[in-house]
């Protein structure tokens, strides 16, 4: 009985797990958190083979099947077949599918529930949502490499300052589609949802981004609309760092690969990158407040 | 493994026998830290109040259980104290922190097993727990070995490298729980750890619960609606309708409903019913072919009766009131009862909601 007197707590044995302290939010604690996201989006994506090999055929498709197809009906010119003409924007279309697949991937977190795990967590909600932006854009990274490697089938040399060149506006523009896809991505519950909105943005936002036809010389409803795609802004600069690699005629090169203007003003290359990079911050600022919102 | 049993049966028995455990407690309340703590929380949505006003105290160490049918706002409530709703009114401090001034430190003092799955199917045991420690800035040199303890704890270590989507729903409602714990968290809320699983596992769930209790210094607080459950924890409060009706220890609220029920068979049925009404003053009846009789410590009573009864006795069985006579004492209905009438204010609230606001 005189045990029952005793108060209940120091009869204990000690601790047989090693207490840790949790330190304080620091802004090492931050880079933690924005690398082991990064680290679980590759790790994902590495265990799910299939997913590697889909993401590929939608490109493939357009370029040889479209391409070739609607190759016979056109001639461009001594030397240049419509493969070479679409394949920048099969350039910019694969990052395109791979880095919005990415996002996507945060809808089903929030299906499965994990996403729950990493809202509680003692970390800013941008850690997340940066983490997973940079894990899904050097995904699409790896699939835009895919693409350059068929270079040689294009008719397109296999140059190494024009890969690297074309390397990095894929990583630029396939973090801004993750932004945007993330940004998307904080308001919908449904991975349903999500597809349908996919297929609904995706193929106006490749369309319309003067991938399949030049820019320049459109009708003024589809000049507006090409100039607020930000794929415009990655697909232009493509096709100038590929068209400057291919030997076409100089009349030909201006007809095909007239740039981007803005009311007759020619926007430079480097402003052009500019656009998809702002465009990414904003975006990515966007979901970052809409996820530090929920919950 | 041999030890576990051991754990529930010793320490944390003695604790919950008796009141005197729960005056001491009282008397001890100064020197006991309190771990969490709430002062008039109040969730609201709309004209619907789904906790209305909860004042309680947890202490430091101790397994505390809440109790009552879905719908009475048990889940609102644990959501509130580990910051995941913000309150209407009140407010509330865990583990010494502000659940809604000083969130984060909050969450990092806490573990959260949630009532739905959140572990990611695709990667290892192993991987999970990575992630979770590198989110909760658990220190990256002490990382690999706590993980293994964890994972040796909960008696995963064999399957560490496998997905999660290939375990069991015991296994990852254990997995889930090493989770928690990773980060050393000085509160533990689980959100109903058992629900949805077989006997078996929950009763193994149970005895990890217990284990823990012995070997870490932690306070629990969960939910749950099973009855049987409740009695595991040192104190409980039983919620309906958003309110906490009884706080006490399972014993003690057992004691307040009183009497335990006595069932006998006898050689001579109707002359035991006349004796125990002369003898000892008791009103006993037929019930289901046994003689029945309600008597206050019914297991020192059996022995007098054994004694003092002329009547031979072929067999005895006590009942003890359990909590779900508690809960009836209390709310005048059972759990299943406030269930059903729970689902008929949601029912009311749907029709409600698609008519045109007033």
């Amino acid at each position: 009985m005189t045990v029952t007197l005793e108060p209940p707590t120091p009869a204990r044995p000690p601790a047989s797990v090693a207490a840790v302290r949790v330190p304080n939010r620091t802004t090492g604690g931050e880079l933690r958190a924005i690398k082991i996201v990064f680290y679980r989006e590759l790790l994902r994506f590495l265990s799910d083979r299939i997913r590697i090999v889909t993401a590929l055929v939608q490109p493939v498709l357009f370029l040889f099947v479209l391409g070739s197809g609607l190759g016979t009906l056109v001639n461009l010119g001594p030397g240049l077949s419509l493969r070479t003409f679409f394949y920048p924007g099969i350039l910019g279309m694969s990052v395109l599918m791979t880095a919005m697949m990415a996002a996507a991937s945060v809808v089903w977190d929030r299906e499965y529930g994990f996403l729950r795990e990493m809202l509680v967590a003692p970390v800013r909600r941008g850690s997340l949502v940066l983490g997973k932006c940079l894990g899904g854009a050097v995904i699409a990274g790896f699939e835009g490499l895919v693409v350059i490697a068929i270079a040689g089938l294009v008719q397109v040399p296999y140059s190494p300052t024009l890969m690297i060149e074309v390397f990095g506006i894929q990583l630029l523009l396939a973090f801004t589609i993750c932004a945007f896809g993330m940004m998307m991505a904080a308001r919908i519950q449904q991975m349903q949802s999500f597809m349908a909105l996919n297929m609904l943005l995706i193929m106006p936002m490749y369309f319309l981004s003067g991938s399949m036809f030049p820019s320049r010389h459109l009708p003024t409803w589809l000049t507006v609309l090409n100039r607020i795609d930000p794929l415009t802004y990655a697909v232009d600069p493509l096709r100038r760092l590929v068209f400057d690699h291919l030997h076409v005629t100089a009349a030909t090169r201006a007809s095909l690969d007239a740039g981007v203007s803005w009311d007759g003003w020619h926007v430079p290359t480097l402003l052009e990158v500019g656009v998809v990079a702002v465009m990414g911050v904003f975006m990515l600022a966007v979901a970052i407040a809409a996820f530090s919102r929920s919950e | 493994m041999a030890g576990i049993p051991a754990v529930p049966g010793g320490a944390g028995r003695e604790e919950g026998a008796g009141r005197l455990v729960a005056v001491a407690t009282i008397a001890d309340e100064e020197q006991r830290a309190v771990a969490v703590s709430a002062r008039g929380l109040v969730k609201s949505y709309g004209d619907i109040q789904a906790v209305r006003g909860i004042d309680l105290d947890v202490f430091s160490g101790e397994t505390f259980g809440f109790l009552g049918p879905n719908g009475a706002g048990k889940s609102t409530t644990i959501s509130m104290l580990c910051t995941l709703l913000t309150p209407s009114a009140g407010s509330a401090q865990v583990a010494g922190f502000d659940v809604v001034r000083q969130r984060d430190d909050v969450r990092r003092h806490i573990g959260l097993v949630f009532q739905d799955q959140t572990l990611d199917g695709y990667l290892s045991a192993q991987m999970n727990l990575r992630l979770h420690g590198e989110l909760y800035g658990v220190p990256a040199s002490v990382l690999p070995e706590r993980t293994e303890r964890i994972l040796k704890m909960v008696g995963l270590w064999d399957r560490r490298k496998s997905k999660v989507n290939t375990f069991s729903g015991g296994m990852r409602r254990r997995l889930e729980i090493g989770r928690g714990l990773l980060h050393s968290p000085r509160v533990l809320f689980l959100d109903e750890p058992t629900v949805g699983l077989d006997p078996q596992t929950r009763a193994s769930i149970w005895s990890y619960i217990q284990e823990l209790k012995a070997t870490e210094d932690i306070t629990m607080f969960m939910t749950t609606h099973y009855m049987d459950e409740a009695e595991y924890c040192d104190r409980i409060a039983i919620m309906d309708d958003g309110r906490i009706i009884a706080l006490e220890t399972p014993e003690a609220l057992k004691a307040s409903v009183g009497k335990d029920r006595i069932r006998i068979t006898t050689d001579d049925d109707a002359k035991a019913i006349g004796l125990l009404g002369e003898r000892f003053g008791l009103e006993a009846n037929m019930s289901e072919g046994e003689v029945t009789f309600s008597v206050e410590e019914g297991e020192h009573f059996v022995p007098r009766l054994f004694s003092e009864l002329p009547v031979a006795i072929r067999s005895v069985s006590v009942a003890r009131p359990t909590l779900d006579d508690v809960f009836m004492a209390y709310t005048g209905r059972t759990i299943r009862d406030a269930e059903a009438s729970a689902s008929d204010i949601n029912k009311q609230m749907m029709a409600r909601m698609g008519r045109r606001p007033r």
